[in-house]
């Protein structure tokens, strides 16, 4: 017996129609909740840049941002200028944070000059050198933001990732991984170095800050080869303007 | 039972048990293998499959006359899909560090086989209230089993229960470590939950026989 459901013209129908109900309808949900989520990202943006320069609600050993109603006042206070490195030029601009890494590195590939931005944060008359960063994990994107003294000693980092493997990658964003940074050195004997990601560094508490290494998390290879890459090659563009900053 | 008939009571409870979707039905391994290091994402993709496998078991029941059976499969497909991207976008836009950390589990919820097992199995044939009832109940089937792995997976592996950790301090030594204790890293990697996966199919069928085939 064949139903009536089973026609070739009812199947192209049916297709059809579902597509376009499901199609209108994501469509009318995501523009409708575009805004919320962009104003979400971009305080999101504000949070991470605090929290590499040490600005959060840490408690013993979990990791919390500002809170979503004091984000954009303490940004304000705490950041002192946004600059974006293009070439030799560099030049302030407020809106500095709202550059899009992953756009920057697509235009880098097409021989574009690349906008390096860099965030200039000021607590207890101490200054703050904050540059982000992107990379590849294993699965997806990773990212964050390290902020840095004069001279390029790490003095905070934050890293997040978009799907890292549930306790193994993913860890990169916990503290026991995000702590170990602070105090390491970018340069050894002067050259830029990065910091490598080691599963053979005999330094688990990470007591020694020159060696260039943090200890790496068991079952996370990839991921970790993955932040120590993004570092390398995204900090090093970062290092005329330090030098600059000497001679000045 | 008011309002559960006897039958209706056994979709929630069978799959609990002696149906249950990974253990006899062998359906949903695959995230059962992948997310199972920690107690946290268990808990978090059961609690998500629990949405989509009930709501989605209603939506495809309710269709069931209309949908053409030559494309049933893909518009299974698209029902999944578009669930989850609205939880997606809900969640973005009113639970922002919720939707982050649920980020990995989006696409595992799309291919995981049993939401299209029951979908194809069971929705396809049924009522609203029985494939509500059995959507319930497989997840939660599910994710007993998900939180268990996830249980001795992250208290073996990392000495951590929801990230806290329970059996003292594995570099400063303290707690058990004092005593010389180590930390599986085995338990972290992926074939050790297939293994814990198939000691708790042997113990299961070791308590009740009639699980065990005849050959």
């Amino acid at each position: 017996m064949s139903k009536k459901t089973d026609g070739n013209v009812y199947t192209v129908v049916f297709a059809v129609g579902m597509v376009l109900v499901v199609g209108a309808l994501l469509a009318f949900l995501a523009s409708f909740f575009k805004s919320t989520i962009d104003e979400n990202k971009r305080i999101e943006k504000q949070q991470n840049i605090l929290y590499a320069m040490g600005i959060n609600e840490n408690g013993e050993g979990d990791v919390k941002f500002v809170s979503k109603n004091v984000v954009g006042d303490l940004f304000e206070k705490y950041i002192t200028q946004q600059l974006v490195i293009q070439g030799d030029d560099v030049t302030p601009n407020d809106k500095a944070y709202m550059i899009n890494i992953k756009k920057e590195q697509a235009l880098a590939k097409e021989g574009e000059k690349r906008r390096f931005p860099l965030f200039i944060g000021k607590k207890d008359e101490k200054k703050f050198y904050i540059a982000p960063i992107r990379g590849k994990g294993l699965w997806d994107a990773i990212w964050g933001y390290i902020a840095m003294d004069e001279n390029m000693v790490v003095q905070g980092a934050y890293f997040d990732h978009k799907v890292e493997t549930a306790g193994l990658g993913a860890n990169i964003k916990l503290r026991f991984f995000m702590d170990d940074f602070k105090g390491e050195h970018l340069f050894k004997e002067g050259e830029f170095v990065g910091i490598e990601v080691s599963k053979s560094n005999n330094d688990p508490k990470n007591d020694d800050k020159m060696d260039n290494e943090v200890d790496a998390i068991a079952g996370a290879t990839i991921t970790g080869n993955g932040v120590s890459a993004m570092i390398k090659t995204e900090l090093r563009n970062y290092v005329p303007y330090f030098e600059n900053l000497k001679i000045n | 039972m008011g309002l559960l008939s006897k039958k209706d009571t056994k979709l929630i409870t069978d799959p609990f048990a002696d149906n249950n979707p990974i253990t006899i039905q062998v359906l949903g391994i695959c995230s059962a293998l992948a997310i199972t290091a920690e107690l946290k994402a268990s808990i978090v993709m059961s609690i998500s499959v629990l949405f989509v496998l009930g709501v989605g078991n209603v939506v495809i029941s309710l269709m069931r006359n209309i949908i053409p059976s030559k494309i049933r499969i893909i518009v299974q497909l698209i029902v999944v899909a578009t669930l989850v991207i609205i939880v997606d976008l809900v969640l973005k836009a009113f639970a922002y560090e919720l939707s982050k950390t649920l980020g990995a589990f989006i696409g595992l919820i799309i291919t995981n086989c049993i939401i299209m097992g029951r979908f194809e199995a069971f929705a396809l044939g049924n009522g609203p209230w029985r494939s509500f009832l059995d959507g319930i109940g497989n997840a939660v089937g599910y994710g007993v089993i998900l939180i268990i792995v996830g249980f001795f997976r992250e208290l073996l592996g990392a000495g951590t229960l929801l990230g806290i950790p329970v059996l003292g301090d594995p570099i400063e030594k303290t707690g058990l470590y004092a005593y010389g204790y180590e930390n599986n890293g085995f338990m972290i990697m992926p074939p050790m939950a297939l293994i814990l996966v198939g000691l708790i199919i042997w113990v299961q069928r070791s308590r009740n026989k009639a699980l065990i085939e005849e050959h």
